[in-house]
């Protein structure tokens, strides 16, 4: 909302600066967003006099200038058509900032003669568009006067109007919160009622009364709509940005913006009929001012007439029956229409308007017939014509202000404000309430302006941005002394999680909760697609049914930006379902390229399965859940290698998935590396019981020095190295504490599909050092439990 | 025994010129080995008489003790040498670079997550949590916007149909979460007050521009009690904004609002300078927005099943986003989605970089490798 300190000052009798009103607006709560204040460029330009005019000796369309500014006389080339003796315009002086060029002015020569100084033209100073000619000022201007004292310039000030002061979205409604807060009086609002000179000619009838409690209707005949809008009229609506368009749509624009009141002006002429104002039937075509056909259905308030639909009552005027520069009798149109209506019809055809604006939040119920009285006074002020009487459907009187109680000690309980009842009377007054005092409760009937007023709290609200918000002490809230953990231990999982992820060198990434379906179909693993309504663009438009669509998507960007190696990891939300709650909460990470820069020391390798594998397993192990001894099987989504990816599970449960990505989507996306991922399902990670104790268990140190023997064996390449470690430790679980795989050989020298894995295993003596038989009978064991359980031989 | 002392000499002179260690354990040998020379002298001391015996075996003795001394002293001399030798052949160039090791990053999103968490559980808050899709009425009906609300049509909305087999119907469909203000109404459908808990999570809305992204995290609060009036909700929300820019004295503003779940409302600004090349939160001639807050609405504690006669207090929310590009100087909301590793390696945290208000809030993990 924007408005001049003149417009202000035709409601508001005060003398204070632009600073204080600004200051004042932030402090009630109308913030303000901009101020433009032209004056602030034009300190160094000051008032001066051509004392005489001499033609330039060497150019036909130059002048040469005496210019007095009451102190000094300079000698002034100028180009101007206007220029005569006596003229007093604005002058800059040498070395004063030109708004135009930015620059500051300097002594010149033109033409051989030199000119010190320059009479302004409206663009130099930074006012407006006209070159032509330079500013002339009244006769009677002083001379040597900052110009800004004596050009009517008007600072233009924008608030943000927050949904609940409707009132506000008009200048008078910024007024009177300015007035309550003591920054003026409001000035009385002086609407003459233009006299009837005949009966409205056009019927009106309305069928809806709970949408439309009051409609006017007035005749006005014979205007002129090709008359001039005053300038006044036309200087303010500039300011605030609205064009002057013909002065009938200029005064509803006006009145709207002057005193939040729509209004809607028919071409009589073109209205066939009565007036029926009732809800539109399933179907009705409608053609608004916007030129855009819209399909009504019964939720919409019509404004009809034989024809159908012409208005769409509060949101936007038909384009069939407007007013043109022709028209010559209109209907002018000030209406009540029900708030939920105008909202519910606006979202669903969507359509802005002004009016609409304000009608959704609220139009002060008493302001029909008023409204339409100013209307017509100034219509017919600047259009000529003649009115006939208004017709009221409905009336005024059955709207019923609301009324809320104020305990006056709730202004300390509540909001922590010492304010005496007296006090919040007083400021319930001044904003327009109607004040009594009931069994110590203060009452407050609220003024028709205000639509917001519904219980004690709204009340509360008035009385401290009066008083002001600076007002109230601050105090800390009372805590505990020694404050306790603020995260659940599943919050303090993810934290965790990200700390130990980027201490394996991975960079924590965050991406969009929404993919690119045509990415995300392939990682949907079965469930549906969920879609947005409304996308905001179309590679945004799915809950991601997985993190790695987008980490995917970082990989090629970072490829396409020349850095090919990256460890990205990402922990938040995934979405199973359309529904609340069908989420979890994913750790994903990807490797791609290779593990580190060219070095000296080391060769460089590219990431594989296993880095992925890794990572899910530091993921685990940081949300204290089973990384030891995993379950581990192959079959991963099909987004993934399927000969490289594996699942951790926990029972049913899917911890993780993790392996390459599988080379048709890499091939779909354009990426040329290999990419390793992992994905930990952190809600599938159970939670340590909360009653588990701190302390460690205690640590049994044996006296005899483990032995570490290795063997290897010749099996099929099918045997999992799982099932070769798992079978070797089960051969002796007390005396066998780590079996480790050191070597695998595939090649000629064995049989075909036929695979050497090599272990290390570790065997701890208990009571007394091993002997060499102990030993011997351990190894054997293993040869025997890996045989039967693998079918591996000793090679 | 003239040619005993003669020996001696020889052998001494033998021993210190010789240059190696096999050279000297030769020497050795030759004199003092099973068959060595003054061995040979030893031995053939049996058979002379006794006074013979006596004083020829005297001298034998101190012969050979300082032959095995000269010996002891050339061979440690002959090590030493050897090992300066050998290390003079090991020299590395110590110059080289060390190899490369990747140290990772901690986004500036989850930074300002820890950090908030630090200081509101300082407070005695705890954290709850919500879910992303979420029915209308948590998102707007229980928090005082109803239907044609017109705050409900400034939120640029993204919706969910519910039912994909029925056509899309805006009044039943689910919402992408448009802010975390929902959180309050499930933590007061699962508890009575005393409450304290804040929310933090990713919020979406349907703009995208400069300072827009459809995308971005929000921190909520909630503190039902009572006896919670403004005056704490001013007190909490200063300290917190003190502890976080990690100023001791932060010069604050409040300005009266609108949000429909909390009357009165109330938006906070921060003292600032701003120049062309820098923002310096703190003292300065600029204010800067930085929250919405009030005493929440009676209609909201009553949608969350809480009695407004007799609990009351206050509620906020404000952006992590933002909070992150304020303290740590990030110019760009949208480039903290662009998972460019430039930009997270620049702006990101170190792992070792854990957020207390006891060990310090931020900076304390060392220096970014």
């Amino acid at each position: 909302m924007k408005f001049t300190l003149s417009w202000l000052k035709e409601h508001l009798d005060t003398t204070a600066t632009l600073e204080e009103i600004c200051d004042t607006l932030n402090n009630i709560g109308l913030e303000v967003e901009e101020v433009t204040d032209p004056r602030a460029g034009l300190k160094d330009f000051i008032t001066a006099r051509i004392d005489s005019v001499e033609n330039h000796p060497d150019a036909d369309k130059l002048h040469v200038l005496c210019v007095n500014d009451g102190t000094n006389k300079y000698q002034v080339v100028c180009g101007a058509p206007n220029v005569r003796e006596g003229l007093i315009g604005i002058f800059a002086r040498e070395g004063t900032l030109i708004p135009l060029f930015n620059e500051r002015l300097k002594r010149a020569t033109i033409r051989g003669v030199e000119s010190c100084g320059m009479m302004c033209a409206v663009d130099e100073i930074g006012l407006g568009t006209a070159h032509d000619a330079i500013i002339e000022l009244p006769a009677d201007t002083p001379i040597g006067a900052p110009a800004a004292d004596v050009l009517n310039i008007d600072p233009v000030v924008e608030v943000s109007i927050t949904p609940n002061r409707a009132e506000c979205l008009g200048v008078r409604g910024i007024a009177r919160d300015l007035a309550a807060a003591g920054l003026g009086t409001l000035k009385p609002l002086n609407i003459t009622k233009t006299p009837a000179k005949f009966a409205n000619p056009i019927k009106i009838t309305v069928e809806c009364a709970s949408e439309c409690p009051v409609y006017t209707g007035r005749y006005i005949k014979s205007v002129n709509n090709r008359a001039e809008t005053p300038k006044w009229m036309k200087d303010r609506l500039n300011a605030i940005g609205i064009h002057s368009i013909s002065p009938l749509v200029d005064v509803t624009n006006y009145i709207n913006y002057d005193l939040a009141r729509p209004l809607h002006v028919f071409d009589a002429d073109k209205l066939k009929g009565a007036l029926t104002i009732r809800m539109a039937h399933n179907g009705e075509k409608f053609t608004a001012l916007n030129e855009k056909e819209y399909e009504l259905s019964d939720f919409a308030l019509g404004i009809c007439d034989e024809e159908g639909v012409q208005c769409l009552g509060g949101i936007m005027g038909g384009l069939k029956k407007g007013c043109t520069e022709n028209t010559v009798n209109v209907l002018l149109e000030c209406a009540l229409f029900k708030p939920e209506c105008i909202a519910k019809t606006g979202r669903r055809l969507q359509i802005d308007s002004d009016s609409r604006y304000r009608y959704e939040r609220w139009v002060d119920p008493k302001s029909n017939i008023s409204g339409s009285d100013y209307a017509t006074q100034l219509i017919i002020s600047i259009c000529g014509g003649e009115a006939s009487d208004l017709t009221v459907v409905g009336t005024e009187d059955n709207y019923q202000p609301q009324v809320a109680y104020l305990r006056p000690e709730r202004m300390k309980t509540f909001a922590g404000l010492d304010v005496s009842a007296e006090k919040s009377m007083e400021i319930l007054r001044h904003l327009g309430f109607e004040v009594s005092l009931e069994n110590n409760k203060i009452k407050a009937v609220s003024p028709s302006w205000r639509g917001d007023i519904e219980c004690e709290q709204d009340l509360i609200e008035e009385i401290v941005r009066m008083v002001g918000t600076d007002k109230i002490p601050a105090v800390s809230l009372p805590h505990d002394n020694l404050p306790k953990p603020i995260l659940t231990p599943m919050q303090h999982n993810a934290v965790v999680i990200k700390h130990e992820l980027a201490s394996r060198g991975m960079y924590e990434t965050v991406t969009w909760s929404f993919a690119d379906s045509e990415i995300a179909q392939y990682f949907r693993n079965g469930n549906e697609a969920i879609l947005l309504q409304n996308p905001i663009v179309k590679e945004l438009n799915e809950m991601r049914p997985s993190i790695l669509p987008n980490l995917l998507t970082a990989v090629k960007n970072n490829i396409a930006r020349g850095y090919p190696n990256m460890a990205l990891f990402e922990v938040g939300p995934v979405f199973t379902g359309r529904h609340p709650q069908e989420q979890y909460t994913a750790a994903s990470g990807i490797r791609c390229g290779q593990t580190s820069a060219k070095d000296w020391a080391h060769t460089a390798r590219d990431y594989d399965v296993y880095d992925a594998k890794a990572d899910a397993l530091a993921v685990i192990a940081a949300a204290k859940g089973p990384y030891e001894n995993p379950q581990i099987t192959t079959d991963a989504p099909s987004y993934y290698h399927p000969g490289r990816s594996g699942v951790i599970r926990l029972g049913k449960n899917v911890l993780a998935y993790f392996g390459e990505i599988h080379p048709a989507i890499l091939k779909a996306l354009d990426i040329k590396s290999r990419v390793v991922a992992f994905e930990v399902n952190l809600n599938n990670i159970p939670l340590p019981r909360q009653t588990a104790g701190k302390a460690r268990k205690k640590l049994e140190l044996s006296p005899f020095q483990p032995v570490d023997k290795d063997l290897a064996f010749v099996v099929d390449k099918s045997v999992s190295a799982a099932a070769i470690i798992s079978a070797a430790k089960n051969a002796d679980r007390e005396h066998i504490t780590d079996v480790r795989i050191f070597d695998i050989y595939e090649g000629i020298t064995l049989p075909s599909g036929k695979k050497s894995v090599a272990i290390s295993l570790t065997f701890q003596p208990i009571e007394q050092t091993f002997t060499d038989k102990d030993i011997e009978n351990l190894m054997n064991k293993v040869i025997v439990e890996v045989g039967k359980k693998t079918g591996g031989e000793l090679r | 025994m003239e040619n005993l002392e003669e020996l001696k000499d020889e052998v001494l002179d033998k021993i210190n010129n010789s240059a190696i260690l096999k050279e000297l354990d030769d020497i050795r040998v030759a004199v003092l080995g099973k068959k060595g020379k003054l061995t040979e002298m030893m031995k053939s001391l049996g058979s002379l008489p006794l006074e013979e015996k006596i004083s020829l075996g005297k001298g034998l003795n101190i012969v050979k003790s300082k032959i095995e001394e000269a010996i002891e002293a050339q061979k440690k001399f002959l090590e030493e040498k050897a090992l300066n030798e050998k290390l003079k052949s090991e020299t590395l160039d110590v110059t080289l670079p060390v190899s490369p090791e990747t140290q990772g990053r901690i986004h500036p999103v989850s930074k300002i997550y820890e950090e908030v968490a630090a200081i509101f559980g300082q407070m005695g808050f705890e954290v709850a949590e919500g879910p992303d899709i979420e029915d209308q009425f948590h998102n707007f009906n229980a928090l005082n916007m109803p239907v044609n609300h017109p705050a409900r049509q400034m939120q640029d909305t993204f919706y969910l149909n519910n039912n994909p087999e029925k056509p899309f119907d805006m009044e039943t469909a689910y919402v992408i979460r448009t802010h975390t203000s929902g959180v309050q109404i499930r933590t007061m459908e699962k508890q009575q007050p005393p409450i304290r808990i804040i929310a933090m999570g990713r919020t979406y809305r349907s703009d995208y521009d400069a300072t827009h992204t459809p995308m971005f995290h929000q921190v909520e609060g909630l503190v039902i009690d009572k006896n919670i009036t403004l005056a704490h909700l001013k007190g909490c929300l200063h300290d917190f904004m003190k502890a976080f820019f990690e100023l001791d004295d932060l010069p604050v503003r409040y300005r009266p609002s609108y949000f429909p779940f909390t009357e009165p409302s109330i938006e906070m600004d921060i003292g600032c300078l701003k120049s062309k090349t820098e923002l310096k939160i703190g003292a300065g001639n600029d204010w800067l927005e930085v929250l919405g807050c009030g005493m929440v609405h009676p209609n909201v504690l009553r949608a969350g099943g809480i009695n407004p006669d007799e609990y009351q207090g206050f509620a906020f929310g404000m952006g992590i986003d933002r909070l992150a590009m304020l303290k740590y100087g990030i110019p760009d909301l949208r480039t903290f989605f662009e998972s460019d590793v430039r930009w997270l390696k620049h702006y990101g945290f170190t792992p070792l970089d854990f957020s207390s208000m006891t060990d310090g809030l931020s900076n304390n993990g060392g220096l970014a490798r």
